[in-house]
């Protein structure tokens, strides 16, 4: 069921670069269960040495980004594959936003299925707000607030942002993704019936040896 | 006014609009796997809600499965979970099961089309991102994620948001050892990793009618790759006579009248798309990758580039990208000494592309110290490859003759390479440690894949079948 978002807290980590892959924030290596550690695998690789050891240099592994609230990325974040669970990681580390420059379409829709706000700002605001986050290096949190369309925190004044009002409206509300489409069934079953008569191949996948 | 295709399909589909705004569109083929539909019926169980149709739904066994000859489930033991949960799953709500002794099992995106489950003009999903590789006979495919999959299970159909269309032409004519995968890899080098973000392409033109049917899946099996929402090419004669007579598709009268609606798939005379680019595929050589993202591509006779000549914005990720692969500024890739060649995957695992790598290959031997793979992207492949003789030439070659299933592609079974290596690999994906910790992947064609384990070293295919 969907979590509903209406504000957030937390501390901004800043994550530049473009192209950050789910490869990279979910490994497969670290989805060898059905009930993985969400926490422990985000960007598992990342956050270690060769030698197993944690990796100091690793932003998430810094003192002051131990407890994160938010990451603030480059261009076409959440690219590569599908699966969810690099969603899921940022939640399981109370991640609920992401800002950034862009994010891949199936990554986007994975965010907002499960109340995870991606933020994209208006290119000017978008670096201001990154150099931002970089000075400002954890020392205090910023607020979300969805309802207001704000990014509100320390070294600046209130940042603007704007969802589409429908993904706002999901999100806000929390809403039953599935509920929400099943509203519809007397569509669908017409959809189906229609189509069945007029192309019922769509309709039908029987195995014709069988 | 004149429409796209995917106008066409799309408005074909759409059951009706969303409070939020969303559009449904229904889902005429879903196809599963056990890497993620396990915590998609968890979900309906706990939400008590059923599958609407089980009958339009299939479930595969293909990403944790093992490769090796005489496997079970505990061949790859952390796979053993998905596969039974897979197999609980499916029972409980009546949906057929390609299971991993399944003489028709295999990787969704090879499946599907050889069985006849997608069908021109028809709209198909799977919780992989490589779903729109069916695009090559002319259907409408969408990766999604777990919830969205669960969606589709209990409504069947998605909810979306239109995406932009986008028309890629590629024209002339490919020469002698140059293919699809070599063509997709040119366009993503080209258009970058996000190029055609938020679009559904159209890939049109000489190039692409020329190719059979497994090519063209080829192509839009890397539409993601750079970015893609979607990826088809509009059917033709090729299109039905490959489908014709496979088992799930219609047949006798059936056939006949869903083919006089196939035949009107195209798009308009003047039809409007939000962008339009064209490749002249002509000149093209093979083609393979130097870097961590499958943009980063070069001919095989091209040196690697200078992060020093290249714009500001994309050097830093030039430089880490180089690093990670052990490689310098202006060397060239052909004569780079390899650890391990893996032919197989979604993008190449068709029997045309262990033809030709086995075109490749006959009569000659794997180099010494070479680990070389290859793994059939389904049970029916490997069965007509072996019915082919195919087997025998890759095993006395040297090479490691697979059970299907993804396999190295993304190690989620266990096969990868060691830390270090350097691996040539038919896959779709370069990304740092997708297929091991610290693994050096090049992407490349079949071919080049092929004749890189020969010589052990990367090498020009054109070069090899010359001498
Ligand atoms: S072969 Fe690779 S890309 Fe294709 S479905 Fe399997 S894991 Fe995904």
């Amino acid at each position: 069921m969907m979590i509903s978002f209406t504000t957030h807290t937390g501390v901004a980590v800043p994550f530049p670069g473009d192209d950050i892959n789910t490869d990279q924030i979910a490994p497969v290596q670290a989805m060898r269960s059905l009930k993985p550690d969400y926490k422990a695998l985000l960007f598992m690789r990342d956050r270690r040495r060769d030698d197993g050891g944690e990796d100091p240099d690793f932003v998430l592994n810094k003192p002051q980004f131990r407890n994160p609230g938010m990451l603030v990325a480059g261009h076409n974040f959440g690219a590569g594959s599908s699966r969810e669970a690099a969603v899921w990681g940022m939640l399981a580390n109370n991640i609920r936003v992401i800002v950034a420059r862009s994010f891949a379409d199936i990554y986007r829709e994975n965010c907002l299925q499960n109340g995870l706000l991606p933020i994209v700002l208006a290119s000017v605001d978008a670096q201001a707000f990154e150099q931002r986050v970089i000075a400002v290096d954890g020392a205090a949190p910023f607020t979300v607030d969805l309802m207001a369309q704000r990014i509100s925190g320390p070294g600046g004044p209130d940042v603007a942002f704007e969802l589409p009002p429908a993904d706002r409206m999901r999100l806000l509300e929390g809403l039953d993704d599935i509920g929400l489409t099943l509203k519809h069934a007397d569509e669908i079953a017409s959809w189906e019936k229609r189509t069945a008569s007029e192309q019922p191949w769509l309709q039908t996948a029987v195995d014709s040896r069988a | 006014m004149p429409q796209t295709l995917f106008d066409k399909i799309w408005e074909a589909h759409g059951v009706g609009r969303r409070a939020d705004g969303r559009d449904l569109i229904y889902i005429d083929r879903h196809v599963l796997h056990e890497l993620h539909a396990p915590h998609a019926f968890e979900q309906l169980k706990n939400q008590e809600r059923p599958v609407r149709r089980p009958d339009l739904t299939f479930s595969m066994q293909d990403h944790t499965v093992a490769t090796l000859p005489g496997r079970n489930d505990e061949t790859n033991p952390p796979g053993a979970a998905f596969l039974r949960a897979m197999r609980e799953g499916s029972e409980r709500h009546g949906i057929r099961l390609f299971d991993i002794d399944d003489p028709e099992q295999g990787i969704s995106h090879v499946v599907a089309p050889e069985l006849g489950m997608v069908l021109p003009g028809a709209t198909h999903a799977v919780p992989d991102s490589h779903a729109s590789t069916v695009g090559g006979l002319g259907a409408l495919a969408f990766g999604c994620g777990t919830s969205e999959l669960a969606h589709i299970l209990a409504t069947q159909t998605m909810a979306l948001k239109r995406p932009q269309r986008m028309l890629v032409r590629l024209e002339g004519r490919l020469a002698p050892h140059v293919g699809a995968k070599d063509v997709a890899l040119r366009l993503i080098g080209e258009l970058g990793v996000a190029g055609a973000r938020g679009h559904v392409v159209e890939y049109a033109g000489a190039a692409v009618r020329a190719m059979p049917i497994e090519a063209r899946m080829t192509l839009c099996n890397l539409n993601i790759e750079m970015g893609g929402r979607s990826g088809f090419v509009a059917p033709d004669d090729s299109t039905f006579s490959w489908l014709a007579g496979r088992p799930f598709a219609p047949q006798g009268a059936m056939w006949e009248r869903a083919l006089a609606r196939w035949r009107t798939l195209a798009s308009d005379e003047g039809a409007a798309f939000e962008r339009e680019c064209e490749l002249d595929c002509s000149t093209l050589e093979p083609q393979i990758t130097w870097g961590t993202d499958p943009s980063q591509v070069l001919g095989i006779s091209e040196r690697v580039p200078d992060p020093g000549h290249a714009d500001a914005g994309r050097r830093a990720a030039m430089e880490s990208a180089l690093a990670y692969m052990g490689l310098a500024p202006g060397m060239p890739l052909a004569g780079l000494p390899v650890n391990r060649v893996f032919i197989g995957s979604c993008t190449n695992s068709r029997l045309p592309d262990l033809e030709a790598a086995a075109d490749v290959v006959r009569g000659r031997r794997v180099a010494e110290g070479i680990i070389a793979m290859i793994v059939p992207g389904s049970t029916t492949v490997k069965r007509a490859a072996e019915a082919l003789g195919l087997d025998r030439i890759f095993r006395e070659s040297g090479f490691f003759w697979g059970e299907s299933g993804c396999s190295m592609c993304a190690g989620g079974n266990g096969d990868r390479g060691e830390p270090g290596e350097r691996c040539v690999s038919t896959t779709n994906r370069n990304f740092e440690h997708r297929q091991g910790p610290k693994v050096r992947t090049h992407l490349v064609s079949p071919e080049t894949a092929a004749a890189t384990a020969l010589m052990g070293r990367i090498t020009d295919v054109r070069q090899l079948r010359q001498g």
